[in-house]
C-alpha cells in the first residue's frame, strides 16, 4: 500500500535512494552552468544522451551578444555529446516534455524548478539544480530521499468561469508558501477524473509553489488518451489504500475566480475583491498557462472585441502554436488587439520581452508574483486565463462571466 | 565542519529572484553575481556578506531552481546559511557548491557573532547553543569535499 512517489522510486518514505532517472533535461539559463559543471568534473562522455534533452526556453531569441553566445556554445555542445535539442522557439521545457515524451512512472529530473509540473502524468518528476544535473548526466543517476505525501482531495466539479488555474490557487492558499516542503502532492479523488490533461499539468505545475518536491496525478483514462495520441501506448495507474501525511479535501463547486495579489503566491482573493485594480499589461502564457486549452479559452473571451490594455500573448510550444493558427484561435487573438510573441518563457522571470517599469501592475497567468521577479518596481497579480481575458478587455481586474 | 561570523539576519521566505535577480543571469562570470546578491532587497547587503553568516527566517531560497544564488552567496564569501526551513532545491545546491546550510532555529541580531558546528550538531549564538538538525551521509560526504564537482573528481 504505496503512495506514488514510493512505488515509483521503490522506497518507503524518508528512505533515501540512488536512482535511475529516464529523463533530464535542462534550459538554455541552467545548462550552461550544467556544461560548466562537466568541464570542471572531466566529464567527456555521457553514459545515456538519449535520455537527455537541451531546451531553449528562457531567453528566445536571445536579446544580447552574450546570451547569443552562451548560447551557440551550449547548441555546440549538445551537437558534440549526442543530446537532442529543441533550439528557440520550440517552446517551454516542460511543455515540449509533455508532448509525447514523459509517461507513467518515469523518473524526470530537470534543471527547472517547475519541473513538478510532468508529474501529471504519473511520473516523479523533480526540479534539481545545475551541478546536480551535470552529475545526473555524467552517471544517470542520482539520489532522492523518498518524500512523505500529502493527498489533496477533489470531489465535484467546477462551475461558473471558474478554472483549474483557480484550483491550484486554492490550493496554494490552503497550503502555504512551505506547506508541503520537502513532500509530495498527489491530486487524488471523484473530481479529477473531469480534469484534462492541460489542467492536471496547470495543477502540478504550481506544487513548487508550496514548497513540494513533487505534484502527481494518477494515470488514468485522461492520460491513457493524451498519450495515445503521440502514439504512445500505456496504463493507467491504480490508487492504493495508502498513507498520507495529510489529506486536504476541496470541493471543485466552491472554487470561484481568484486572484493571488503582490508579493506572494499564498496570498490569494477572489477576484471580486480586487476588481477595478488598474492594470498595465497582461500576460497569458507560461509553463503554468499557455497551452491550447488556455489560449483557446481566452480567444473565446475576446473575439470580435478589443484589449484595453498592452496584452502579451506567449504560446507555451510551436505544436501550441501550429494548433492555434489551424483552428483560428491565433487569429482571433491577433484581431482582438494582443501581441504575440515566440514561444517559451515570455517576460515570466524578467529578463526580456515584456518585463515591467517602476509601478507598472501585471495581471499574468503565471506562477510567481516575487517582488521585482518581472522588473524593478513592477507589481504581479496572478490569475486563470478567463480573469485575465475579461480584465485585458476591460483595463483592469475584471471577475469572468461564467461560461 | 564549522564556522563562524557576524550575523545577517533575513526574513521569511526569502525567494532566489531577490538573491540574484533574473537580468544577472546571463553570464559566466561569478562575480557578477557576488556583486548583485540580494540588489533589489538591500543594495548595501552584497558589501556585508564575506565572512558573514547568514541567519534566515522559514523556507529560505524558495522559488527558481537557479544554481546562481547559491553561487552568488559562496563568491560573496558567505561562511554558511541558518534556517530553520530551507526550500529543498536551494539546500540541495548549496550543498552542491559547498556552501553549509544548516537547518536550525536560532535568534538572529544583525553583527552579532554566530558559530556552527555540522558535525556536533549545534549552532551557537550569544553563548547559548541550538540543536541543528543532521544532513544525510551523502550530503555531509559531498560538503565535506567541497561540493558535488570536487566530491565526483575524488570518487572517480
Amino acid at each position: 500500500m504505496s503512495t506514488l512517489s514510493e512505488r515509483i522510486l521503490g522506497a518507503p518514505a524518508g528512505e533515501y535512494v540512488d536512482r535511475e532517472v529516464d529523463i533530464a533535461f535542462a534550459h538554455d539559463g541552467t545548462g550552461v552552468l550544467a556544461r560548466e559543471a562537466l568541464r570542471e568534473m572531466g566529464v567527456e562522455r555521457l553514459p545515456h544522451p538519449e535520455r537527455l534533452r537541451l531546451i531553449f526556453d528562457h531567453i528566445v531569441p536571445a536579446n544580447t551578444g552574450t546570451t547569443a553566445t552562451l548560447q551557440a556554445e551550449l547548441r555546440g555542445y549538445a551537437r558534440s555529446a549526442g543530446i537532442e535539442l529543441s533550439d528557440a522557439g520550440g517552446g517551454i521545457c516542460h511543455q515540449v516534455m509533455s508532448e509525447g515524451v514523459v509517461r507513467p512512472g518515469m523518473v524526470v529530473v530537470g534543471a527547472d524548478s517547475h519541473t513538478c509540473t510532468l508529474g501529471a502524468f504519473g511520473a516523479f518528476a523533480t526540479g534539481v539544480g545545475a551541478t546536480d544535473m551535470a552529475a545526473i548526466w555524467a552517471s544517470g543517476a542520482t539520489w532522492f530521499r523518498v518524500p512523505e505525501t500529502i493527498a489533496v482531495r477533489f470531489s465535484g466539479g467546477l462551475t461558473g468561469a471558474a478554472e483549474p488555474k483557480d484550483i491550484a490557487l486554492t490550493y496554494v492558499a490552503e497550503l502555504g508558501m512551505e506547506g508541503a516542503t520537502y513532500r509530495a502532492l498527489e491530486f487524488v479523488g471523484d473530481g479529477v477524473a473531469g480534469i484534462s490533461m492541460d489542467g492536471r499539468l496547470t495543477l502540478c505545475n504550481m506544487a513548487v509553489e508550496t514548497g513540494a518536491k513533487a505534484g502527481m496525478f494518477h494515470a488514468d483514462a485522461v492520460t491513457v488518451r493524451h498519450l495515445a495520441d503521440y502514439g504512445l501506448v500505456t496504463a493507467s495507474q491504480k490508487p492504493e489504500d495508502c498513507r498520507y501525511e495529510r489529506t486536504v479535501d476541496i470541493d471543485l463547486a466552491d472554487i470561484v475566480p481568484l486572484v493571488a495579489v503582490p508579493h506572494r503566491v499564498d496570498t490569494v482573493r477572489e477576484a471580486e475583491e480586487v476588481a477595478g485594480t488598474h492594470l498595465d499589461q497582461v500576460f497569458v502564457g507560461t509553463c503554468t498557462n499557455g497551452r491550447y486549452e488556455d489560449l483557446a479559452r481566452f480567444a473565446r473571451i475576446v473575439r470580435g472585441r478589443k484589449v484595453a490594455v498592452r496584452t502579451l500573448v506567449v504560446p507555451a510550444s510551436r505544436a501550441v502554436l501550429a494548433r492555434t493558427i489551424a483552428t483560428g484561435v491565433l487569429a482571433d487573438i491577433v484581431d482582438a488587439g494582443c501581441m504575440v510573441a515566440p514561444p517559451g518563457c515570455g517576460p515570466c522571470l524578467g529578463a526580456h520581452a515584456g518585463v515591467l517599469g517602476e509601478g507598472e501592475v501585471c495581471l499574468s497567468t503565471a506562477n510567481r508574483n516575487f517582488k521585482n521577479r518581472m522588473g524593478v518596481g513592477g507589481e504581479i497579480y496572478l490569475s486563470s486565463v478567463a480573469t485575465a481575458a475579461a480584465s485585458a478587455l476591460a483595463g483592469e481586474i475584471t471577475v469572468p462571466e461564467g461560461v | 565542519m564549522q564556522g563562524a561570523g557576524p550575523a545577517v539576519c533575513l526574513g521569511n521566505d526569502i525567494d532566489t529572484d531577490i538573491i540574484i535577480a533574473g537580468r544577472y543571469l546571463r553570464t559566466k562570470d561569478r562575480s557578477v553575481w557576488a556583486e548583485h546578491a540580494f540588489e533589489d532587497l538591500d543594495p548595501t547587503l552584497a558589501g556585508r556578506l564575506s565572512g558573514a553568516i547568514i541567519v534566515a527566517g522559514r523556507n529560505m531560497g524558495c522559488g527558481s531552481s537557479r544554481e546562481q544564488a547559491v553561487v552568488s552567496l559562496r563568491e560573496a564569501g558567505v561562511v554558511g546559511v541558518i534556517a530553520p526551513s530551507f526550500a529543498r532545491i536551494f539546500f540541495r545546491n548549496a550543498v552542491n557548491v559547498g556552501l553549509p546550510v544548516i537547518e536550525a532555529a536560532v535568534p538572529c541580531t544583525d553583527g552579532a557573532r554566530v558559530a556552527f558546528d555540522l558535525d556536533a550538531g549545534w549552532v551557537e549564538v550569544g553563548g547559548e547553543r541550538y540543536p541543528a538538525r543532521p544532513l544525510s551521509e551523502k550530503m555531509v560526504a559531498i560538503l565535506r569535499a567541497g561540493g558535488l564537482v570536487p566530491y565526483w573528481r575524488s570518487c572517480r
